[in-house]
């Protein structure tokens, strides 16, 4: 033989060789757990099938997801691969059109569910799920998973973003009492600054999403002022962007940020907020350098550790008042799950995760909130999560999803946030909102 | 987390497979033409046929798809002319965008061969010129995410009242300023990235010009000595001249390297406060924000401005080569 040859057939053998020990082998080392696996009966057995999930958690929260659905895993049969990235919602589209899409998703954006819920790519939900969406949501909460009058999948996070976080020692040492109506709210605020401390610390550095923190600050004011009608229509963009208003509202926003007397304490004057991390802005309210941090729930993980939450800790929180002492207008967010595949192993696995069963069993775990209405706020990790629940569950409470979440994402994740940027910085009410609504997409 | 080489194993078998399928694909060609009586035309066809197959999928058919979906909606589907290239030339923030692109590609292929070019004609002659020229070479060996980490944290920004973290801020605050929020104050900031970024790049320009600079006779800067010229003089009439081609080289080189500049902006500002670069602004708008039409009109200007200098490099190599 020549060497050409030769040469040719050591390769051939090194393919071979390669290939038949280079099956990918399933690392299925759980420890099978003793649990009862009777809850788990209605989902049947599926032995030997994958269910791949995609979502933003990870590390912690991805361990604590994991674990909440071992038991699941082990009775059915399903191996549940889960995959964490960070850059989820840029990445997703990427996934999907590369033609390796996830059997589920988390979505955190409604927005996002919908493109792809409009594109035909992912599955609508099955029987099953529909009917556990119906027992375990509000349709207000279910209509963020619908498009075009197709249910997609079911909430699987909630958080409460009209948090306002103090410090009760600080209050209680001025002779504060948590206000309950805005204007109870603005009074404290007002007899803070005029004690020599700035009421409020903000931070809306949080690199490309930047801004987002002043976009919940002027939805919760129009949820506020203008009542959900208005709200919603300004989201669904029925009233322009810039409609007298919403300026109203940002003015009135513009008065407690953008006000050096009011903010931002404990970092400087008001612009410094755009240098400040939102996880870092809040620190302020320990020291007593600032009173009042507005922050959603999941805020709770981000205070340095040994912080102690609680009536009688270092903080706690009250809800962000509304005009009256009635009205419970409540800002949030929430993730949601969808699937690509409709296979049987999916359709049982999206088919728990919509289970209160399921949020039950990930509130015993740790920090988790979710808006079933069969959740016991006695399973909560924290007080804050167990106010969140409460919150979620109080019939008085109107619920609206965080607007800029709604919004096309050139607007919702782009332009609105890079607004509220530049108005941080100096530019007027006008000028910014003026400029978001032009970038609104025209169908 | 650690690095478990068990559970990495599936990834290393894909990795030996993907070698495996190469060299099997290399030797049935080298078989090919070892059997077959083929003429010289036809074997260099079949030499160049994995290559050109390679070019067509992996190159030439994305980007005419690219081409194509800048003329369409945001999805994709419907026809919309040259709405996305409008769109650019007309919106204040892409207008924001074009602007600091340009100025990166003015500013950071000229200060960066400046400062490589006067580094290596002060360090090239001294004992220690390996260990200067790989000083500064260093912050090559940092990924530019890396390095954008560390100038984000020079940059950093805390209140006069407590201590300052970042560099730049304290070293103000210690000659009696106020500290400033160097990436966030608009049009300045976009010369704070542009600094991150020579200083990556610098060293690669100074060990270039350096060998460069030895290259040049020594008979020439002799004659010159003999004739009068100042050290100044001989470095401006006749080294300087005497490199201009690795110089061309170093500024094109680093103009290509610009346009492309991605890392150092999401890292520091993610393009927010006005700092945005074509080839962030196109990832932006193509997978944030699901505009994919305006990231395909982005990424087909980003190709036309990178084309004449590639063109020219591509050029003055067969020249010089």
């Amino acid at each position: 033989m020549r060497f050409g040859a030769r040469l040719a057939l050591a390769v051939i053998t090194l393919v071979v060789t390669v290939t038949a020990c280079g099956t990918p082998r399933s690392s299925d080392s759980r420890a099978h757990t003793t649990a009862d696996c009777g809850p788990y009966a209605r989902y049947g057995e599926h032995p030997g099938t994958e269910v791949t999930v995609y979502a933003e958690n990870r590390d912690r929260e991805a361990d604590l997801f994991e674990e909440t659905w071992a038991a699941f895993a082990d009775c059915t049969g399903i191996d549940v691969q889960y995959e964490g990235d960070g850059e989820f919602e840029a990445r997703i589209q990427l996934r999907v059109d590369g033609g390796n899409a996830p059997d589920v998703a988390f979505f955190p954006q409604p927005g996002l569910l919908e493109r792809f819920a409009k594109a035909g790519r992912l599955k609508p939900a099955s029987a099953g799920v529909v009917a556990l969406a119906k027992q375990g949501w509000s349709a207000d909460w279910n209509g963020y998973a619908t498009v075009d009058g197709t249910l997609y999948g079911t909430p699987l996070v909630a958080n409460v973003k009209s948090l306002v976080w103090y410090s009760p020692r600080f209050f209680r040492d001025r002779g504060l009492s948590v206000p309950r109506t805005w204007s109870e709210l603005m009074a404290v605020t007002e007899k803070v600054a005029a004690s020599g401390v700035k009421p409020w610390c903000a931070g809306i550095e949080s690199a490309e999403a930047t801004g987002w923190p002043v976009t919940d600050w002027i939805e919760e004011v129009l949820l506020r002022q203008q009542g959900t009608d208005v709200y919603d229509q300004w989201v669904a963009h029925e009233i322009p962007f810039n409609d007298p208003r919403v300026i109203r509202a940002m003015d009135t926003v513009g008065s407690v940020l953008k006000n050096d007397r009011y903010a931002n304490g404990g970092f400087g004057p008001a612009r410094s907020m755009a240098s400040i991390s939102f996880q870092e802005a809040g620190t302020p309210v320990l020291s007593g350098d600032c009173a009042m941090h507005r922050q959603a729930s999941f805020y709770a993980d981000l205070w340095p550790k040994g912080t102690e939450i609680g009536p009688d800790g270092d903080v706690h929180t009250f809800l962000l008042p509304g005009a009256d002492r009635t009205s419970r207008p409540v800002l949030g967010g929430g993730v949601f799950t969808a699937a690509f595949a409709d296979r049987p192993e999916v359709r049982a696995f999206q088919e728990y995760l919509a289970t209160a069963d399921f949020a039950n069993a990930r509130m015993k775990k740790g920090p988790f909130v979710s808006a079933n209405r069969g959740v016991d706020p006695a399973n909560a990790a924290t007080p804050v999560d167990r106010l969140s629940i409460q919150l979620l569950q109080d019939p008085r409470t109107q619920f609206r999803f965080d607007g800029s979440d709604l919004m096309p994402a050139s607007v919702g994740a782009g332009t609105f946030w890079r607004g509220a940027v530049d108005w941080i910085g100096g530019a007027s009410t006008r000028q910014v909102a003026d400029s978001v609504e032009r970038s609104w997409p025209e169908n | 987390m650690s690095f478990d080489a068990v559970a990495q194993q599936p990834k290393l078998m894909y990795l030996l497979q993907g070698l495996a399928a190469f060299a099997a694909v290399v030797s049935v060609i080298l078989l090919a033409l070892h059997r077959a009586p083929v003429r010289r035309r036809a074997a260099a066809l079949i030499l160049l046929a994995p290559a050109l197959l390679l070019l067509t999928v992996g190159l030439l058919l994305p980007g005419l798809r690219t081409l194509a979906l800048s003329f369409t909606d945001d999805g994709g589907d419907t026809w919309a002319g040259l709405d996305n290239y409008v769109w650019m030339v007309t919106d204040p923030r892409a207008l924001v965008v074009l602007r600091n692109t340009l100025a990166w590609v003015v500013l950071v292929p000229s200060l960066t061969t400046a400062v490589g070019l006067l580094y290596a004609g002060a360090v090239v002659r001294s004992r220690f010129r390996t260990f200067a020229l790989s000083l500064l070479l260093m912050p090559m060996a940092i990924s530019f995410v890396g390095a954008g980490v560390v100038w984000k944290f020079v940059y950093a920004y805390r209140p006069a009242a407590v201590e300052q973290i970042g560099l730049l801020n304290r070293l103000v605050v210690a000659f009696g300023g106020e500290p400033r929020q160097w990436l966030v104050d608009s049009p300045w900031n976009v010369m704070f990235l542009i600094v991150a970024m020579v200083w990556t790049q610098a060293g690669f320009a100074a060990v270039l010009l350096a060998g460069a600079i030895r290259a040049v006779p020594g008979e020439l800067t002799e004659a010159a000595r003999l004739d009068g010229a100042s050290p100044r003089q001989i470095f401006w009439r006749i080294t300087v001249p005497s490199i201009r081609p690795t110089l061309l080289v170093v500024v094109l080189a680093q103009a290509i390297g610009t346009f492309k500049a991605f890392d150092i902006v999401k890292t520091m500002t993610g393009g927010q406060f006005g700092t945005g670069v074509i080839a962030h602004e196109m990832y932006d708008q193509a997978f944030r924000y699901g505009e994919t039409g305006r990231g395909a009109a982005l990424a087909v200007v980003l190709f036309l401005l990178v084309t004449p200098f590639v063109a020219h490099q591509v050029r003055a190599r067969r020249r010089t080569g």
